[in-house]
């Protein structure tokens, strides 16, 4: 044999049911495919088989039940499907936008997991032709007494703010939680937003046959084989081992990739574009070669291999196909447009090559070495895969809890104190300064003002988005129909409550293995949940992520469908904070108060109640949630406030500890509340600051002075103050903590 | 004034610099690509942005302050142009040696992004006429290598030159003397870690670095 025969004898040589049972795939699917495909595949087309079904870019598991997402309505410009959701937030301009989750890779190895989180959901923005403008993160770690909890959140919060903070996006909001049961699978949910014009939008679909194939961005290396395939499993002891899979980041050429593609897109070259993300250049050529055609009917792709710039020598087919190596993009250019491309890559200083044609032929063919490695109908790899109903049983209703069951409660005022310290609660500054916030000079509001929404502005306008992430994982495990509907109208509320005009959704579901039954039932009632609210609120689902078999021996996470929601502002003059109460303004409710304690943080922390006995969750009336929306809008619209503030955790009591913090001003809250309506955490409910009680306003409280005042109890603002920063710096540097 | 702002690769706050200049000034500032040989003539301010030059891989600022395009910013300043260098601008500055001493990891090891508050301690030079003597400014901050070094003799002579332009209130990240911006010999150049151009409009940043391109614009 020659060199060249004996390197391509292993790739070529058909392969078995035991070999394919190695890459993930099970007995029903190999005989999908070997019928399909009308013999055995080889090495490298096995290989593409498995990326490709895996459940992670097939969403195998998950596909029929996310139909259901209501993901159209007049603002609505794409839906899922590409590469991320886009709306039309007027004067010819869009905001394009999509979650992703880096669990597994963050868990193994944080820095890099969670920084290539940070770019490939930053690849997804920017391949659609937007300029990423704001990056969200919905973090979950395990108890902050597990051993690994500090180091996993030191690591993953350092991956965010390396990547983001060098490629020049303000990361701008973040939810951040800790629970027992992520303690061997922590959430790493990375969102971006991006803005282009409406006229410059770009598609993975569209590619027609006869031009060049491109490819752009950093060299392919070994890093991330099958990285696609590991997130579609649990995980067990020891995958620490599997370190390798994790691929390694590189911002700087993100930022430059970042200019370079926008720079090509004011020009007029690109035909069709996909990131290579998860399972590379399978996926990015499978998904172009999939929906291409004038009218979406597919065509196919031939690539000659030799000419992937590689970043190590002796690289199989196998290997190349297979590379999760980061900061690369395809594209497919219009004819006699290689010259333009290239010299905008030159003078970027990165690779960029021809590797191959479209064709009509609708098959993936590719050579190496001038072998045919790779010669498989399209279509299959794409439409064919796998679409299960897995089984599923519907969670049993829990009973409401009874708080007169646990005797004398404590004073109100030692239970905020205790709140606002406890790890859920406390200030996330930590965090959040280490976060670039402010780059690109258009963050009107972040983390910093620990508000309910960030704002950004629309450059040059005076326009701005509104952008949260939102999910109580509590009320999911309790009741994933009341929970799904939650995390949704919860979005909804904080956009709201920043005078923004909710538009639509992203969402990330973050779930269990779905080959069990309870674990499906989770996932099939929270989209439901999710879905009825969306569709009452008309808050479409534009993209999104699933993330299964989150489980760590046998064990899964709490359901977690995080859901990040985008609004508009059409007047930066008119929006509101929970800062800027001001002495003599009154504390006012909009919404129902009926002290609902179930699945609450008050529970959990100041009743120790746990699972089960937590009871239900606070029920969720999307048509108050609509009504109360549009009482808030109008009120800071009409410039009648002076702060607003969403309840949720902690209930009305923590809202109103929290308008007073930011806004340096103590709070006197009505005597005549109990602990129940204090704390209860029932849906649909703003507090407001405000020289005169509106119209549906309830009045509970008056700022003034320097302490907050519960119940006859005074806590000073300074102490009050303490208790909520002190906790995690605290914890990160090992002071006073039993953790 | 006509004012330029040399973009590396690497570089984001370029076009921060962009729209504080253009707001300042009135005038479209040259957005120079660090490739682009020779500078135009008749600029009188050159801006060194904030970003991460080459990634900061080597040393934060180390290969940027080697590139072909600072001989021409060195000319420009020993001619007695004026040059503002920003964040990692700073640090590209110190590297040049149009700066004296060099920036380290933040004594807290950790990125610290936040509005900080700053003395202005030279109230007498081209990028600070606007404010008052030891008025107290709130520019934001962000970065990860803002903690200022020199010999002693370097910092008594930054001191007694009264080269030293802004210092930290509460220092956020060991700076020596609690530096945040020092001037060259002859008070034309001046880097700093805090983003004057972060701080323009509405901006969560304020708006206390409006006066420091005004300043430079009554200067000139």
């Amino acid at each position: 044999m020659t060199e060249t025969s004996s390197f391509l004898a292993p790739l070529l040589s058909p392969q078995t049911e035991a070999s394919a049972a190695e890459h993930g795939i099970n007995a029903e699917e190999w005989q999908r495919l070997i019928t399909r495909l009308g013999r055995d595949p080889n090495l490298v087309e096995l290989g593409i088989y498995s990326v490709m079904w895996s459940e992670h870019c097939s969403y195998k598991s998950s596909r029929r039940h996310l139909s259901k997402f209501p993901t159209k309505n007049d603002r609505i410009i794409q839906g899922p499907g590409e590469n991320a959701g886009v709306i039309d937030i007027g004067d010819g301009q869009a905001a394009i936008f999509k979650m992703e989750s880096h669990n597994h890779p963050s868990y193994i190895e944080p820095y890099q997991g969670a920084a290539t989180g940070v770019g490939g959901i930053l690849r997804d923005v920017f391949t659609m032709g937007a300029r990423p403008i704001a990056l969200v993160n919905a973090l979950r770690f395990g108890d902050p007494s597990h051993p690994k909890t500090r180091s996993l959140l030191a690591g993953v919060v350092a991956g965010i703010g390396g990547y983001g903070n060098c490629v020049g996006v303000p990361t701008v909001a973040g939810e951040t939680e800790f629970d027992a049961g992520y303690n061997g699978n922590i959430l790493v949910n990375a969102m971006a937003v991006g803005l282009a014009d409406q006229d410059k939008i770009f598609y993975a679909r569209g590619a027609t046959p006869g031009n060049p194939i491109f490819y752009v961005g950093s060299k392919t290396g070994r890093d991330g084989i099958h990285g696609a395939t590991m997130a579609s499993a649990e995980f067990s002891e020891g995958d620490e081992e599997k370190r390798p899979t994790v691929q390694v980041g590189d911002p700087f050429t993100e930022k430059l990739l970042i200019e370079a593609c926008l720079e090509l897109m004011a020009t007029d070259a690109i035909q069709a574009i996909q990131d290579m993300g998860a399972a590379g250049l399978t996926s990015s050529s499978v998904e172009m070669a999939d929906s291409g055609g004038e009218n979406g009917e597919g065509i196919g792709v031939e690539m000659d291999l030799d000419k992937v710039p590689q970043r190590e020598t002796g690289m199989t087919a196998y290997e190349i196909m297979l590379s999760e190596s980061q900061e690369r993009m395809l594209m497919v250019l219009k004819p006699g447009k290689v010259d333009v491309a290239k010299a905008i890559f030159d003078k970027y200083d990165l690779d960029a090559e021809v590797i191959g044609m479209t064709t009509d032929s609708g098959r993936l063919v590719l050579k190496q070495h001038g072998a045919t490695v790779c010669d498989i109908p399209v279509a299959p790899l794409a439409d064919d895969a796998p679409n299960y109903d897995r089984p599923w049983v519907a969670p049993e209703k829990r009973a409401p809890i009874d708080i007169a069951a646990h005797g004398t409660l404590e004073a109100a005022s030692r239970s905020l104190v205790k709140l606002m310290n406890c790890p859920n609660m406390a200030s996330k500054r930590w965090i959040w300064e280490q976060y670039d916030r402010h780059v690109m000079g258009d963050t009107i509001d972040s983390s910093q003002s620990q508000g309910d929404a960030a704002i950004v502005r629309v450059h040059n306008t005076q326009k701005g988005l509104a952008i949260s992430s939102d999910c109580n994982p509590h009320y999911v495990a309790a009741d994933p129909y009341e929970g799904g509907k939650q995390a949704v109208a919860e979005a909804y509320r904080n956009l709201s409550a920043v005078g923004a005009a909710p538009i639509a959704i992203t969402d990330n579901l973050n779930f269990g293995n779905p080959e069990n039954p309870e674990t499906m039932g989770y996932i099939v009632r929270a989209i439901d949940g999710m879905a009825e609210a969306c569709r009452v609120l008309d808050f479409p689902v534009v993209s999104g992520n699933v993330s299964l078999y989150n489980e760590t021996d046998g064990r899964a996470i709490p359901p977690t469908p995080v859901c990040a929601g985008v609004g508009l502002i059409s007047d930066l003059d008119k929006t509101a904070t929970l800062a800027g109460a001001k002495a003599g303004d009154k504390l006012v409710l909009i919404g129902n108060l009926k002290g609902h304690l179930g699945a609450s943080l008050y529970a959990r922390e100041c009743l120790g109640l746990k699972g089960e006995a937590l009871g239900a969750p606070p029920p969720v009336d999307l048509e108050e949630e609509r009504r109360n929306s549009v009482v808030i809008r109008d009120l800071i619209a009409q410039r009648r406030v002076n702060a607003v503030h969403d309840i949720s955790d902690g209930g009305l009591a923590c809202a109103a500890a929290e308008m007073a913090m930011a806004s340096g001003l103590g709070v006197e809250i009505d005597a005549g509340l109990g602990t129940a309506e204090l704390f209860g955490e029932d849906q649909a409910m703003y507090l407001l600051a405000t020289s005169e009680v509106p119209e549906n306003g309830r009045l509970v409280g008056v700022f003034g002075g320097d302490a907050i005042t519960i119940d006859g109890d005074a806590v000073t603002l300074a102490a009050l103050r303490a208790a909520h920063e002190d906790w995690l710096p605290n914890y990160m540097n090992q002071i006073n903590c039993d953790a | 004034m006509n004012s330029a702002i040399i973009v590396f690769p690497g570089s984001n706050c370029d076009r921060d610099a962009q729209t504080a200049l253009r707001e300042a000034t009135g005038k479209e500032p040259l957005m120079i690509w660090h490739k682009e040989d020779p500078l135009p003539a008749g600029i009188d301010l050159i801006m060194v942005p904030g970003g991460f030059s080459y990634g900061d891989y080597l040393r934060c600022g180390a290969i940027a302050g080697n590139s072909p395009i600072i001989s021409q910013l060195k000319q420009h300043a020993e001619r007695g142009g004026y040059v503002l260098g920003v964040c990692n601008g700073f640090q590209i500055l110190c590297e040049t040696g149009l700066l004296p001493g060099a920036l380290i990891r933040n004594a807290g090891l950790n990125f610290v992004c936040r509005p900080e508050t700053l003395s202005v301690a030279n109230q007498d030079c081209a990028f600070t006429g606007n404010y008052q003597a030891q008025q107290q400014i709130s520019i934001p901050v962000a970065h990860h290598d803002g903690n200022f070094v020199a010999d002693n003799n370097t910092l008594a002579q930054l001191e007694g030159d009264n080269r030293i332009a802004f210092k930290y209130v509460n220092n956020p990240n060991g700076s020596a003397h609690d530096i945040a911006g020092i001037l060259s010999p002859n008070k034309r150049v001046l880097g700093m870690m805090p983003h004057p151009e972060r701080a323009i409009c509405r901006h969560e940043g304020g708006t206390d670095g409006q006066a420091l391109f005004q300043s430079v614009l009554n200067a000139i």
